[in-house]
């Protein structure tokens, strides 16, 4: 790569963002940008997925629109996103250096099934929303349903937010509190956070 | 909002959906074979149903599958929605459609040119 002359320069999606840790008003409802992370986009069949037990850690055994979250393993961080019958995200909250590992990992456990795995790591970012109000504030721009019946812990499926498409998640919760994940791509990443910030401090306003 | 029942993820708002047209248009096996009329015919003669129509939708946010629905074009209400590759299902007493059971009007090259 050193020998390729640098035509462009990736920046962070938050950079002079001022009010990035701008405390809210609404203290029940808590916005902040997660971690970077990998994140693999996955597809084959599901009969095979089935068969293809946890590659690299991943559990593929879930139904569509779950979620699940390995926590407590050596595959801890590792997020598996059933968005279709034949399609998957694969998160992986390590340090970036690890991506190519975690590829060849992934392909050899797979070995001869029949798939495609593309690295998306910098296409999303997330935000994380945590606090009784979260799933308030995310319907000021998302029409799912999200209360604990229809939108329980361990689901996760492609939605959208406003005019972002977003993945959204229900993580397992923290203490008492519910903790949604929003994936989304960066370029909507600005247009994103300010809206849940915004979105929380009306809701905080009102309360 | 109306609620969609996608055959992968249950009911959805409507504005995950995108509607792609009427379901059931065999594709020629040999395109080459056609001519311009049936070509025309082919790509751009629908039946423009005033009733109940079946046409292919796409979760297009969220399973990103393509499905077909069963849709009153008068009422806009979804009777129902069916795996692609499944039959069109005739409910509540509706006429059968052409005896293919998926073409309700003429198939290309039938129609007087
Ligand atoms: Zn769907």
């Amino acid at each position: 790569m050193s020998d390729h002359e640098m035509i462009a320069e990736r920046r962070d999606v938050f950079h002079a963002v001022d009010n990035l840790t701008k405390p809210s008003n609404n203290e029940s409802c808590a916005i902040s940008v997660a971690a970077p992370a990998l994140r693999f986009g996955l597809r084959m069949d599901a009969t095979a997925a089935a068969a293809a037990g946890k590659p690299a850690g991943f559990d593929l055994s879930q139904s569509i629109n779950s979620l699940r979250q390995s926590v407590a393993d050596a595959a801890s961080g590792r997020l598996s996103a059933r968005l279709g019958p034949d399609e998957w995200l694969l998160i992986a909250e390590t340090g970036a250096d690890a991506a190519e590992a975690l590829m060849a990992g992934l392909t050899a456990d797979l070995g001869d099934v029949a798939h495609t795995l593309v690295d998306v790591s910098h296409r999303n970012l997330a935000i994380e929303l945590t606090g009784s109000a979260a799933a308030d504030v995310l319907n000021t721009g998302c029409p799912l349903d999200l209360g604990d019946q229809a939108f329980p812990v361990g689901t996760a499926t492609r939605t959208l937010f406003a005019k972002a498409e977003i993945i959204l998640c229900r993580c397992e919760n923290v203490g008492q509190q519910p903790l949604y994940r929003v994936e989304c791509w960066r370029s909507f990443g600005r247009y994103m956070h300010a809206y849940l910030q915004e979105s929380a401090e009306l809701i905080g306003a009102r309360v | 909002m109306l609620l969609i029942k996608c055959p992968h993820c249950g009911e959805r708002p409507e504005i995950e959906f995108h509607c792609g047209g009427e379901a059931h248009i065999a594709r020629p096996l040999d395109p080459s074979q056609l001519d311009d009329v049936q070509w025309a015919e082919l790509l751009f003669y629908r039946a423009n149903t005033k009733g109940v129509m079946a046409e292919r939708w796409n979760h297009l946010h969220g399973c990103q599958r393509w499905f077909n629905a069963l849709r009153n074009t008068v009422s806009d209400k979804i009777l129902r929605t069916y795996m692609m590759g499944e039959p069109r299902p005739y409910i509540g007493g509706e006429a059968q459609g052409a005896a293919t059971g998926t073409l309700s009007y003429p198939a290309p090259g039938e129609r007087s040119k």
